[in-house]
């Protein structure tokens, strides 16, 4: 089906039926041939002209879409050429001060892309760039979607399986990271092989289990390349289909204005305009990595050399989105215990075996818990802004400060040698940092939010600042203010009050102690999740600013008719 | 030196002529020969002048290095029993060649690590202080050209000569400098300096006295033609294109992280916003009139 068809279609409102343009009967053969043995009409009329609302932040998650199809794209033409194999040899290829150096076949098959294939280099600096873009895309779309509370019912599920595309794209990186068998990336596979051999008891066999004896063996390149290009592509491929899936079954969240409402969406259709816009986005994604794989260099293996357990290098880091386990691990002190001749690693198990799927716990739960305290079960197609759902904001803004502060403490060795600082303050800064920073920014991204809330409420009820400086008989200055277009005053009060704290019956013999205890927990969070909030006005508040506003803008003129100065009012 | 090599850089575009390597070669040797015997006071050839040179070091010394470091070079302990300056009396004249003829010292103020600036003292002062320093004790003399110098090496040789030095320096410096010599960071505000674009000779030097939390490397654990390669392999990645591109200073996964997000995650949300603010709406007049 052409565009011109299309457009034929979308500009009649009259009661002919469409008829297909001059010119375009194969195609209209074709589309008929293929929907007489697909049936794709059916299934097309209704998707083709589904409804996107337009809004930059509801685009960030497609970053993440497209950067995983550049990875696909550029991944199959890696795999044409890297040997997943540990097998020693020795480098004969057109690096020179590589050659005669022993190392595995895998790292000589990446030395040799990025040599001796053509487009080599620009293809692994592409699927690695565009692996660092998947997952920082999904971060900040998975924040985009949790301060608009865009996670609420009936969308939950869709938060779980995107939670998911976290932790997989997580795992997907780091087993890609490792394949070349580097100096970095066997470092960072040397680390995996503590992380596992601290857990206690099962450790060791973990870690027997994964390398198939001893680290390094010669089989960990093999089961992570089979991992890296089959099981956990299959699992993203599936869950980014479901996760789609549920977007067109829920339908896309859209932000409150005039005509917007829980029960529809307003925005353009599927084809031709979403069909264009994404299309093209897709083209610009790919464009950024291309250039970024073809002018910035990244993970330089010729440089780093093979791995070798007797080498490492300063500055080894693993890629970003691993930066903040590895931080917690290097600010933590050295806490261990030894039973009975055993060792129980805190220090390791604490920041890499605990915090991590903590914190992935936490955040799969964060819908559940609002849910629980706020006791609100209804469907939420419309967002909130995030001033709206100030302790929501404040606790994504203290998880951010939590994340962000580990992060940074992965880097703790650049930002020393770069500002010139002592990595041992570093690490004493983030050791307390790590747990009072989180609670200050709570506290500051909440009522930041509560100020911002009070600022729409005075734009509702007293106006905005018209820039209009009057002076009065005594000669003292003031700003006029003009009431918001009903627009905007509109948008601004598309919102639901708070409800009611719930009442607890005491004397309520039926409920027992555990209830009651449960009861008047979520009571109490339920006061402190709501506390501050400021609710937007009632209509007679709204009516009787609108009055006064009125008789206030009546006198202004007056004023400017009277006055010496008879510019007349500004336009608004 | 310098106008030397820019000559020898000029001269390089006839290097594949029949009789250039010949021409190259003596020229190479009479230039640096004669620029040596000149201008080397450590080749002094009288036990006259080499006297004279170390009375000359020892004014220097007493003026710019008594202070912390004693006026025999014995050293300065502080009240609390920790070094104020170290004794000198047995790093010979290789350790003061690198500290002063990189700048390092004299120190301009106490402090966790004494940083590479401004050179302070002229070839003809460093050679003196030097000469004073080695009278006092014992240490490696300066090392000579041919210990670390390249230049001149068959093609062949001089790949293999870089392969086993990269492999010396994989094993032996990135744990500090890190694996394109751009540095790290030790204890305590202390930092391994990036070593790109050093003299070879005080990369030499370095390896062989091992200044401030440096291991010493002397010629027992890597031997003086191993020090070579890794200056060879050194000076091979000043001299090695960017073949991937921009490297953001070669400090590994922190900038490529720091560009991913600002360049790799900044453009496409930038283009997205751009997306999002053009509808199909015709004109921006219009869709404020429907609003």
């Amino acid at each position: 089906m052409t565009v011109g068809d299309m457009s034929k279609v979308a500009t009649t409102n009259g009661t002919e039926p469409a008829t297909p343009s001059k010119g375009s009967k194969r195609a209209g053969a074709v589309a008929n041939w293929a929907d007489e043995r697909l049936g794709l009409g059916t299934a097309m009329k209704k998707n083709l002209r589904k409804v996107f609302p337009d809004h930059w932040s509801f685009m960030l998650g497609e970053v993440a879409l497209w950067s995983f199809v550049v990875l696909l794209l550029t991944g199959v033409f890696l795999t044409l050429w890297f040997d997943p194999s540990m097998a020693e040899v020795e480098y004969n290829g057109s690096y020179d001060p590589l050659r005669g150096v022993h190392m595995s076949a895998a790292f000589a098959s990446t030395v040799d892309i990025s040599f001796d294939v053509r487009g080599g280099l620009l293809m692994r600096q592409m699927h690695h760039w565009a692996a660092m873009i998947f997952i920082a895309s999904m971060m900040i779309h998975l924040l985009r979607v949790y301060l608009t509370g865009a996670f609420r019912k009936p969308r939950e599920i869709n938060w779980l399986i995107g939670c998911m595309l976290l932790l997989l794209g997580t795992i997907e990186g780091f087993t890609g990271y490792s394949l070349p068998d580097d100096l970095l990336s066997g470092t960072g596979v040397r680390a995996a092989d503590g992380f596992m051999k601290a857990t206690p008891v099962i450790g060791t066999y973990m870690s027997f289990f994964l390398f198939g004896g001893e680290f390094p063996g010669d089989s960990i390149i093999p089961r992570f390349y089979a991992m890296h290009i089959l099981l956990i592509p299959g699992l993203l491929l599936a869950l980014i289909a479901a996760h789609m899936l549920l977007l067109v079954y829920h339908k896309h969240t859209q932000w409150p204005g005039p005509g917007r409402t829980e029960k529809n969406v307003v925005g353009f259709p599927m084809l031709p305009v979403y069909m264009a816009k994404a299309g093209g986005f897709f083209f610009i994604v790919f464009g950024v990595t291309a250039l970024m794989g073809g002018l910035f260099s990244i993970n330089n293996v010729w440089k780093l050399g093979p791995y070798d357990p007797s080498k490492v290098t300063a500055g080894s880091q693993p890629d970003w989105y691993m930066g903040w386990p590895d931080g917690l691990l290097r600010v933590i002190p050295a806490w261990e215990t030894h039973l009975w001749g055993h060792t129980v690693s805190w220090n390791v198990m604490l920041p890499i075996l605990v915090a991590p799927p903590l914190l992935l716990v936490i955040l799969m739960l964060l819908p559940f818990l609002e849910a629980w305290i706020t006791g609100d079960k209804r469907e939420h197609h419309l967002l909130q802004r995030p001033r709206n759902a100030p302790t929501r904001t404040g606790i994504m803004a203290g998880l951010m400060t939590f994340y962000g502060l580990a992060w940074a403490a992965g880097g703790n060795d650049i930002i020393a040698i770069k500002m010139d600082l002592s990595i041992n303050q570093i690490t004493y800064f983030m050791r307390g940092a790590l747990f009072i920073g989180p609670v200050i920014a709570f506290f500051i991204a909440r009522r930041w939010c509560v100020s911002l809330q009070r600022h729409d409420e005075e734009k509702l009820l007293h106006g905005y600042e018209s820039g209009v400086l009057v002076r009065s008989p005594d000669g003292g200055y003031a700003e006029k203010h003009l009431p918001l277009p009903e627009g905007k005053a509109y948008t601004l009060t598309a919102r639901d009050n708070d409800p009611e704290i719930d009442e607890i019956d005491e004397s309520d013999s039926s409920l027992s102690g555990r209830q009651l205890r449960k009861a008047r927990l979520r009571q109490r969070l339920q006061k402190l999740y709501f506390a501050d909030n400021v609710q937007k006005p009632t209509a007679e508040e709204l009516q009787e600013s609108a009055e006064h506003a009125e008789h206030e803008l009546h006198e202004l003129e007056t004023q400017i008719a009277n006055g010496p100065n008879k510019h007349g009012p500004a336009e608004h | 030196m310098r106008l030397l090599n820019r000559s020898a850089g000029r001269l390089s575009r006839h290097r594949r002529g029949p009789i250039a390597g010949l021409v190259v070669l003596l020229l190479g040797l009479l230039l640096t020969g004669g620029l040596y015997a000149a201008f080397s006071p450590a080749q002094a050839d009288t036990a006259a002048e080499q006297e004279e040179l170390v009375k000359e070091g020892r004014e220097l010394f007493l003026v710019g290095c008594a202070f912390c470091h004693g006026q025999n070079g014995e050293g300065v302990l502080t009240q609390g029993g920790s070094q104020y300056g170290p004794a000198l009396t047995d790093v010979g004249a290789a350790a003061v060649d690198f500290q002063v003829g990189t700048g390092r010292m004299p120190m301009a103020q106490p402090g966790a690590q004494a940083p590479r600036k401004e050179v302070v003292y002229n070839e003809r002062e460093t050679a003196a202080l030097a000469a004073y320093v080695a009278t006092l004790g014992t240490g490696p003399a300066i090392p000579d050209e041919e210990l670390y110098s390249t230049e001149g090496m068959e093609e062949d040789e001089l790949n293999e000569l870089v392969s086993r030095g990269g492999q010396i320096f994989l094993a032996n410096c990135t744990a500090c400098h890190n694996f394109e010599g751009s540095g790290g960071a030790m204890p305590r505000g202390g930092y391994a300096p990036k070593i790109r674009g050093v003299d070879a000779k005080h990369i030499y030097e370095a390896m062989l006295t091992g200044p401030q939390s440096m291991d010493t490397f002397s010629d027992g654990n890597i031997p003086p033609e191993d020090k070579k390669a890794v200056i060879a392999y050194l000076e091979m990645l000043d001299e090695q294109p960017g073949y991937a591109g921009f490297s953001f200073g070669g400090l590994g996964p922190v900038s490529e992280g720091i560009i991913a997000w600002l360049v790799g995650l900044g453009v496409p949300v930038a283009f997205a916003v751009w997306i999002a603010a053009h509808t199909t709406r015709s004109s921006k007049k219009k869709d404020e009139a429907q609003a």
